[in-house]
């Protein structure tokens, strides 16, 4: 029973970290049909950004507590100026190309921006370990888990309410929605889809940016953390249906008990329970859990 | 147009690829091939760099302490040309021999990863060029394979496994049961397989529990963590390394999985002053050797290494800066006993007519195969204490190590409890595999 | 228009068969690897064609690299065309097998369902320590058709001379292939399966077939890497390889069997030349090379040489 109770925690964790790192890959891809591996990157700059800015802001001595209201300004200032740049300066360029050649086109992004970090940042490793002891920690099952853990699970669900409720209920969202149906028509609409592409990429950028910050006080902060996380990534989105949130937020779920569950029972098998689910999923469902009907082309 | 300077420009590329890249003097050249991106960049390859540009910098100049104490290699100048050791197998075995038909490199040092160690040998072996693996933990390089042309002057990972072992079992002879937690790789899979083995052996009483293997950099043990902490055994092995292990002990140390577990770690030290604040105290820890953040080892050598390091790049010589130190420090020595053998033969008067000939002979630089001879079997001094080289023909090295366990004062991590073990008592005698060698109770047969 | 291409091919493995006993040894290497890399990307071309793009066929690379590397170990014999042999076998019958399932996928699923593969075989190969785990192992080529070659000093020149043989050969069939009725098909899928399947073929029997070949060309060149290399790693199954034959499908371009030659060719170059020359920030380099590339020849390296045609399209 205990062991059960301990499966489900970690697994909520893990899904929620999942959900974090993915949901702006999904919301790039629904939009723009762009798989983003620079995602990877913005993820390892908002880390970056978080733990130096961060570092540098308590080493002036300002109560630790203020440290979430800089993780969070990292956040979007990584995807304020980050995003618009590369929406701006390359990708625009691209949108008539195939999509094969974008994902291309995001991996070159990826190399150079690999580099770029490790010229700014240099390769030493970077800590922000305060905000992760901070919240004090809670016990269950004779285990003790930091309350940071729960802030994970707050944040996961807050994004995907928020998100939920501006697609849903804003104007913006109503707009963005339907470009993701069917952008031609959108645009004979009467709607700026080049406008819409520059928000969502925007916003898709803070997302990525936001799940590297929250991140970065539970690990180490130092080269190559954005290409193990892109995979995880990838996986969440084609399992949940590309492009679709409440796809993600179950496939997110979905990968994290499964790997809580491997880890717990059969550690072995954690090197691959997120492929296994994955090619189980597309073989049962061969467009993830949730994907939008095609009209087939005549 | 356009697509006529594209052209042109391609051609150029090409040939700038294919046209002779150094010119030709007389320095010696060493190829030093290390991470310079990636995860094993920050703690393993940058700092391995760092150490060769300062080591080679003050050799060349004649600055360090004796017995090293000589210009360059007998008095030649030593060159270095970089390379990344990022990108698998593959592309490291092709760069491999561009870097040695093309660039003519006299020698080559390098290598962290054993997948590389494994890839890159054999190629060394058939071009015939002088390679000197820095470090791979994996002892199959020697154990399956008569290299002539591979050295490696460090020793293999089955040292820090069997003395972990010892140096735990003299305090706690009573341990009950273990867990572990390693990355799913192979150094991870064998060093957690030798533990096993060492403890059978050693502790037959001990029971194994949880036996975690999670994804080379994951990033989050969350669940490894929970699984860890309800087993509650004695001790937990560890052979995670770099980012891995600060992000398992930043998340492990505040849900209070060392309250009661003691933690072992064998590929620890180069981040230990990293790890301040997450680090338990009484935590196990090698240095591989006896680097500068544990022992008390005060020799001419070690000074001259921590202050070249340090001048070099601010920081605190580590594991991979000793490693380059050994390999250096070995070749250096190995070339000048092979030059002053070389002198020692030529007997100028013996032959009147043939004297400025013979001189001329005498005086020119060792061969490869001098070289490979003077190393075969070489002990010398490093700043790391004696190494031998002992193993796989006189091919792989052996040295003491220590272990101690952590104290963490004032932010910073010390190390008490200090115990050396000697090279003998960890490490396997000639002709036996490391494995078999602890399967049989240490002994050669049972 | 009299078919130049095969011609063309023909002289340049020639060519490229003289010069190898002219050029240098680092040069053969180098292109020996290229051409490895080439045979792969032949079949990812055939696939392009048919309008799919794998993540995964590092599967196909990996298991051929694997099947040739364990030929001594499984059979005892270490011949150097049994090796081809077994790597042709193996990776047939697999493509065989997952095609029935593979064939009803498309675009970025069909991506990333053979990405789910081939991470699962990298996750297999880890875990096998009887195989080396990660670290792998060493692959040593004694005979080719029980001729004992490995100490004659030819060695390198012997593995260059069969894959030269074998990429041209390679190429040569899939050039009378794409010339082929059933080749011609392909691109038609592409465009419009529904009209294809109106027309009475299948397009899921056209895809099936194209997998399968492509895999085969895959496996042939992991087959051909493991015995130039001399070792073998299941990272060679891992997704950043796959990615890596999908930068030069797409660099090269699909409308010439020689483009992907010339695109790996550019490719070892051009990173063999970023590691010297900036071994701190090669990936800045590789990467601005890329997006150049993408950005100022849309259909690839391929396009500088049919310039002429486009014109006449336009």
């Amino acid at each position: 029973m205990n062991s059960i109770v301990a499966i489900i925690i970690d697994g909520l964790v893990y899904s929620s970290w999942l959900f974090i790192v993915a949901v702006g890959l999904t919301l790039i891809y629904g939009v723009m049909k762009i798989l983003n591996i620079a995602h990877g990157s913005f993820y390892a700059i908002g880390a970056y950004t978080a733990a130096s800015l961060t570092g540098s802001w308590l080493a002036l001595g300002y109560d630790q507590s203020t440290a979430f209201l800089i993780m969070l300004f990292s956040a979007v200032l990584v995807g304020f100026t980050l995003g618009p740049i590369i929406e701006r300066g390359i990708l625009k360029y691209m949108y008539q190309r195939d999509e094969i050649v974008l994902v291309l086109v995001t991996y070159a992004l990826f190399l150079m921006l690999e580099d770029i970090i490790k010229l700014i940042w240099g390769v030493n490793p970077y800590f922000l370990y305060q905000p992760y002891g901070l919240l004090g920690s809670f016990e269950i099952v004779e285990l003790t888990y930091p309350n940071y853990n729960l802030l994970l699970i707050g944040c996961a669900i807050t994004i995907g309410c928020f998100l939920t409720w501006f697609l849903q209920k804003t104007r913006h969202g109503k707009i963005l929605l339907a470009v993701i149906h069917d952008r031609e028509i959108a645009s004979t609409q009467g709607i700026n889809v080049d406008r819409v592409y520059f928000l969502t990429f925007t916003l898709g950028t803070v997302l990525a940016a936001l799940g590297g910050v929250l991140t970065a006080p539970m690990i180490s902060v130092q080269p190559g953390i954005g290409a193990e996380t892109i995979v995880m990534a990838f996986a969440v989105v084609v399992v949940g249906g590309l492009g679709s949130l409440p796809g993600a937020a179950l496939a997110a779920i979905l990968i994290g008990l499964v790997r809580s569950g491997a880890v717990h029972l059969f550690p072995d098998l954690d090197l691959f329970s997120i492929y296994l689910v994955m090619a189980t999923v597309l073989i049962f469902k061969p467009k993830g859990l949730f994907s939008a009907q095609e009209e087939r082309q005549i | 147009m356009k697509s006529f300077k594209i052209k042109i420009a391609l051609v150029t590329i090409i040939l700038c690829c294919f046209s002779k890249a150094f010119a030709d003097d007389d320095a010696i050249k060493i190829g030093f091939i290390s991470y310079l991106s990636g995860p094993a960049s920050s703690d393993y390859g940058l700092p391995a760099k760092h150490a060769a540009e300062a080591i080679i910098k003050s050799i060349n100049a004649g600055n360090a302490p004796t017995p090293y104490s000589m210009k360059g290699f007998s008095g030649t100048q030593i060159e270095l040309i970089f390379l990344d050791e990022a990108g698998g197998s593959t592309k490291q075995v092709t760069e491999f021999t561009q870097l040695v038909m093309r660039h003519k490199v006299d020698f080559v040092i390098g290598y962290l990863s054993s997948t590389n160690c494994l890839a890159v040998a054999p190629v060394a072996e058939k071009l015939k060029i002088l390679t000197i693996l820095l470090d791979c933990g994996t002892a199959r390089i020697f154990e399956e394979n008569d290299f002539k042309y591979v050295f490696r002057t460090r020793s293999h990972s089955t040292m820090d496994v069997i003395a972990a072992a010892k140096y735990f079992l003299t305090d706690h002879p009573e341990i009950k049961n273990f867990s572990g937690i390693n990355p799913n790789y192979a150094y991870g899979r064998e060093s957690w397989r030798d533990w096993n083995a060492v403890m059978s052996i050693l502790a037959p009483q001990a029971e194994k529990q949880s036996s975690q293997m999670p994804k080379l950099h994951a990033g989050l043990y969350g669940s490894e963590i929970s699984s860890l902490a309800r087993k509650k055994s004695d001790v937990i092995y560890s052979s995670l390394w770099g980012g891995d292990l600060k992000a398992f002990l930043m998340q492990a140390s505040p849900r209070e999985l060392f309250k009661e577990t003691k933690l072992i770690l064998v590929a620890g030290e180069p981040n230990l002053q990293n790890l301040a604040g997450f680090i338990p105290d009484g935590t196990i820890v090698t240095s591989r050797g006896m680097t500068s953040g544990m022992m008390e080892n005060d020799s001419k050598l070690n000074r001259w290494l921590i202050e070249i390091f340090q001048e070099k790049s601010g920081g605190l010589a580590t594991y991979p800066v000793y490693s380059t130190a050994n390999a250096i420090l070995g070749l250096k020595k190995a070339y000048e006993k092979a030059r002053l053998t070389k002198l020692q033969k030529a007997v100028p008067m013996a032959d009147v007519a043939g004297v400025q000939d013979g001189m001329k002979q005498a005086y020119l630089p060792p061969n490869t195969k001098q070289i490979i001879a003077a190393f075969e079997g070489l002990d010398f001094e490093t700043p790391n204490g004696r190494v031998e080289m002992a193993l796989g023909k006189g091919h792989q090295a052996i040295h003491g190590t220590s272990y101690g366990t952590t104290r963490t004062k004032d932010g910073k991590v010390y190390t008490e409890n200090v115990k050396f073990f000697p090279a003998k008592e960890v490490q396997p005698p000639k002709n036996i595999k490391s494995l078999d060698w602890i399967l049989n109770g240490f002994q050669l047969t049972k | 228009m009299p078919d130049k291409t095969l011609t063309f091919t023909s002289i340049a493995a020639l060519t490229l068969v003289i010069s190898g006993g002219v050029l240098p040894q680092w040069a053969i290497f180098l292109v020996t690897v290229s051409l490895c890399y080439g045979t792969v990307v032949l079949g990812m071309i055939l696939l392009a064609r048919t309008g799919l793009v794998s993540f995964g066929h590092g599967l196909y690379y990996c298991l051929g690299a694997y099947s040739a590397g364990t030929s001594k170990l499984f059979w005892g014999i270490s011949d150097l065309i049994f090796m081809l042999l077994t790597a042709i076998i193996l990776t047939a019958t697999i493509s065989f097998a997952l095609g029935f399932l593979l064939r009803k996928y498309r675009s970025i699923f069909f991506a990333m369902l053979s990405l789910a593969f081939s991470m699962i075989l990298y996750g297999l190969l880890s875990k096998s320590s009887y195989l080396g785990s990660t670290d792998g192992f060493n692959v040593t080529t004694q005979t080719i058709f029980g001729y004992d070659f490995l100490d004659s000093g030819y060695a390198r020149y012997i593995i260059f001379l069969i894959t030269t043989f074998t990429a041209w050969l390679c190429c040569f069939l899939m050039h009378l292939y794409l010339k082929s009725n059933k080749g011609r098909l392909a691109d038609a899928v592409k465009d419009n399966e529904l009209r294809v399947e109106y027309l009475g073929a299948s397009a899921a029997k056209i895809i099936h077939t194209n997998y399968v070949i492509s895999a085969v060309l895959a496996g042939l060149g992991g087959a051909l890497m493991a015995i130039s290399i001399g070792h073998i790693d299941p990272e060679m199954s891992y997704w950043t390889t796959s990615g890596e034959f999908v930068f030069i499908t797409i660099m090269a371009g699909t409308s010439s069997v020689l483009a992907p030659f010339f695109g790996s060719m550019l490719f070892t170059t051009v990173r063999s030349f970023a590691y010297e020359y900036s071994p701190d920030t090669w990936q800045l380099l590789l990467g601005t090379t890329m997006l150049i590339i993408i950005i100022f020849l849309p259909d690839g390296l391929w396009s500088l040489f049919t310039r002429k045609k486009k014109h006449r399209s336009v």
